[in-house]
């Protein structure tokens, strides 16, 4: 082990902010991180050993204890629950052998949930050793344990089982666009850098990941600060529930979004960039770094890019589970080989983002529309879409209807003509924006796609009438408790609250009270939290309370107040122990 | 201030009598309070029962046992307003360190094969109340009017809680009060 912990180190440049890289291929060789590679590596890359295992404990993909030699992680979001999640774990897990979140007693194989991997539109999906599986059905499922017990090497698996759809299904603006390599690039010189800056302002475009923020700005102001060397960041770690088209963009529209960064970087006065891509999407990882090298082969990489006079490269990093690392500030940090936990801002990555150079972070698909506004200019873009949104918005539909898959629109497209276009029908609502975003209900389908009115990184969720909104509301919840980066307080206790008042109420346990002592934790939560994601983290809740208070009444079955476990299960041990069966050995889970 | 004393009842559950050590600190003023009040069940008046007419009960310590859950729910029949009083009530505290080990192992390690004990068995006499497998702060087993923090609250804080309630204003502690650090 020493010799092979030295060498990553030396591959790596002995480079701390290589951490994740390295720990990813520790974990993959040892199925753990073992304590004394981080007693190794805490040496050889010169921090503390806490650090090390700090990192480790935050991201889910790392582990103190060995995993199977296959790790089979499945999706739980939503959509996955939607497609019977639950009874198709637990078959796997009997047929296995292996109880869900444990591994094998022969080491062979480990079972667990897992956030949301991006296969909305290809439920039930899941992770083996990294790579992405779809589709699961029983007979796959079979197919899978039969492989694992065999011990048969992943590369001789059906390469069927890891086959991942674009599912393109109506592609407009961005989508539409046939671009050749470079054209962009060259585009830009001849204008002039100053010139495009104008064009993407003229475009109107703003950040697709959801926030909004203007481009050009982002752009400007990184441009506009002083310093000897800045960074261009494509955030591609599309962690949000319901949220799948970066994937798409990524396998296949690279290129262009490659030329989106190097255009980026030459107006910002960038040498290097990188991707951020989710560990989720490790599937997408060769591909990728082949065609890097294909645009490094054709010069539209490295030094004096097309005789420009410019020199960029990019490289790309692998996330390793945690969705909090979409939040900007988080990704810098986990770039830089640390545990994703959001920075205080001000100052913003435009002043002082990855090594606390001038950042700009921009999403996948900012950058493919910005490739694209380069090549013709930024009215092409503007004529489309409403005052505040310009352009179009590449959403990525799943749920309750016919064809999910990727549908472009211009913006101020009606979530009607949407479920329209995709097929829904008999629908309940809608979860706009992922579970940070909006639930909307059936008298809301007249309301438009755009920042100013419903704002979406892309996530659209559309819920039949055969769905319980509480239901949803319960998996968002333990969404939001798991993905708590844990920095601060109201956040960190105040979502694991949430979930267990939720499951209080679900489980039918609530009173009177306990809707009110919901809402006052949400306000709690949403008003105190440091970063996005606590600010959102009610957002399930609230939205459907305030649409539905009458389904939450429903649970309420009592007047007096109730605990919230079972009180009477919770003295078994005790029982068992002492032996004792008596009548105070017992209590009422209420007072008679 | 009326000229009907107020009832108030104590009572330390999973505690350590620290809050209650912490409440005889209001020394002198404890002449004053007596003036407006009366005290019911509690290990300061070594009365047994709640009357079915307090007004505030002060509860120190969490729930680890079933006998806890019994007198707070006879707490929370008797008194009108219900009061978690310090860290264990309101978040479970020291006991609640227990969380993280099984019930199973902590029984073992007590009476089974912990250093220096003999006769090992698990305590079974029916006067025993049984543990919970996990000790809870006392607000998920009844509801809970108010909570004064600290670890123990400070004399201070029980003086301006219950004068506050006396003079029938809604009882607010400043941050002076409330911070620790």
């Amino acid at each position: 082990m020493q010799n092979f912990i030295r060498n990553l180190a030396q591959e790596n440049d002995f480079q701390a902010t290589r951490l994740l890289k390295i720990l990813r291929a520790v974990q993959a060789k040892y199925l753990h991180i073992p304590k004394q590679a981080i007693e190794q590596l805490a040496l050889m890359l010169n921090v503390p050993r806490t650090q090390i295992q700090n990192v480790v404990a935050f991201y889910s993909f790392f582990h103190f204890e060995p995993r199977g030699k296959y790790d089979i992680l499945i999706s739980s979001s939503i959509t996955d629950l939607m497609v019977g999640q639950e009874e198709l774990i637990n078959y796997f897990a009997e047929k296995l052998g292996v109880k869900i979140g444990e591994v094998r007693a022969d080491g062979v194989v480990s079972l667990a949930n897992t956030s949301c991997s991006g296969m909305c539109d290809q439920s039930l999906a899941g992770l083996v050793n990294g790579y992405a599986i779809t589709k699961l059905t029983k007979p796959r499922i079979d197919e899978i344990v039969e492989n694992v017990n065999k011990q048969l090497p992943l590369e001789n698996w059906s390469q069927n089982l890891f086959d991942v759809q674009d599912n393109i299904l109506k592609p407009d603006l961005l989508l539409n666009q046939k671009t050749t390599q470079g054209e962009a690039i060259n585009t830009t010189f001849a204008r002039g850098l100053m010139q495009t800056l104008d064009e993407v302002e003229k475009s109107g475009l703003r950040g697709r990941g959801g926030a909004g923020y203007t481009t050009a700005w982002k752009w400007k102001f990184c441009h506009e600060e002083q310093a000897d060397q800045r960074y261009i960041v494509c955030n591609a770690d599309e962690g949000e529930p319901g949220t799948f088209k970066d994937r798409v963009i990524l396998n296949s529209y690279a290129d262009s979004v490659f030329e989106g960064m190097t255009v980026a970087a030459a107006i910002i006065g960038a040498t290097q960039g990188f991707i951020y891509l989710r560990g989720e999407y490790l599937h997408l990882h060769e591909k990728l770094e082949a065609i890097l090298q294909a645009r490094r082969d054709a010069n539209l990489l490295g030094k004096n890019i097309l005789q420009h006079g410019f020199d960029f490269d990019i490289e790309i990093c692998l996330g390793a589970g945690a969705y909090i690392c979409g939040e900007e500030s988080a990704l810098i940090e986990s770039l830089e080989g640390k545990a994703g936990i959001p920075r205080n801002r001000p100052p913003y990555p435009v002043v002082s983002g990855y090594l606390n150079k001038p950042t700009s972070v921009n999403n996948v698909e900012t950058f493919l529309a910005a490739a694209n506004i380069a090549i013709h200019g930024g009215e092409w873009f503007a004529n489309f879409g409403t005052a505040k949104s310009k352009g179009t918005k590449i959403l990525s539909i799943s749920g309750d209807c016919a064809k999910p898959g990727i549908y472009e629109y211009p913006f101020g497209v009606t979530a009607q003509t949407i479920l329209n276009d995709c097929g829904a029908s008999d629908v309940l609502g809608v979860q706009v924006g992922g579970p940070s975003g909006t639930f909307i209900s059936n008298d809301e389908f007249e309301r438009k796609i755009a920042f100013e009115d419903l704002a979406t990184g892309g996530s659209f969720i559309i819920f039949n009438n055969s769905r319980n909104i509480l239901d949803i509301v319960h998996n968002f919840s333990h969404f939001f408790a798991h993905e708590s980066c844990g920095f601060c307080t109201p956040c960190r206790v105040g979502t694991s609250l949430l979930k267990k008042q939720v499951d209080k109420i679900v489980e039918g346990h609530g009173s009177a009270g306990d809707i009110v002592a919901l809402e006052e934790l949400c306000q709690i939560i949403k008003n105190y939290s440091h970063c996005g994601l606590g600010q959102t983290a009610a957002n399930p809740v609230l939205t459907t309370l305030e649409r539905y208070p009458e389904i939450y009444q429903k649970m309420l079955k009592k007047i007096s107040y109730e605990p919230g476990f079972d009180l009477d299960k919770s003295l078994e041990i005790a029982r068992r122990m002492a032996n004792r069966d008596d009548a105070h050995a017992h209590l009422a889970q209420v007072e008679d | 201030m009326t000229n009907k004393k107020v009832k108030v009842a104590t009572v330390s559950l999973a505690g350590c009598f620290g809050c209650h050590m912490s409440f005889l600190d209001l020394d002198e003023r404890l002449v004053e309070l007596v003036e407006h009040v009366e005290f019911d069940r509690s290990p300061l008046t070594d009365i047994e029962h709640c009357s079915a007419d307090c007004d505030i009960g002060l509860i120190e310590g969490g729930v680890c046992n079933s006998e806890n859950v019994h007198v707070l729910r006879e707490f929370r029949k008797n008194c009108k307003i219900l009061v978690a009083v310090g860290a264990c009530a309101i978040n479970g505290g020291l006991p609640a360190m227990r969380n993280h080990i099984s019930l199973e192992d902590c029984l073992n390690e007590a009476y089974v094969h912990g250093i220096g004990v003999e006769n090992p068995q698990i305590p079974n006499d029916v006067e025993l109340p049984l543990l919970l497998d996990k000790v809870h702060p006392i607000h998920e087993v009844v509801k809970i009017d108010y909570f004064l923090p600290g670890c123990p609250p400070s004399a201070d804080v029980f003086w301006k809680f219950l004068t506050d309630l006396l003079a029938g204003r809604e009882p607010s502690l400043n941050y002076e009060l409330v911070h620790f650090d």
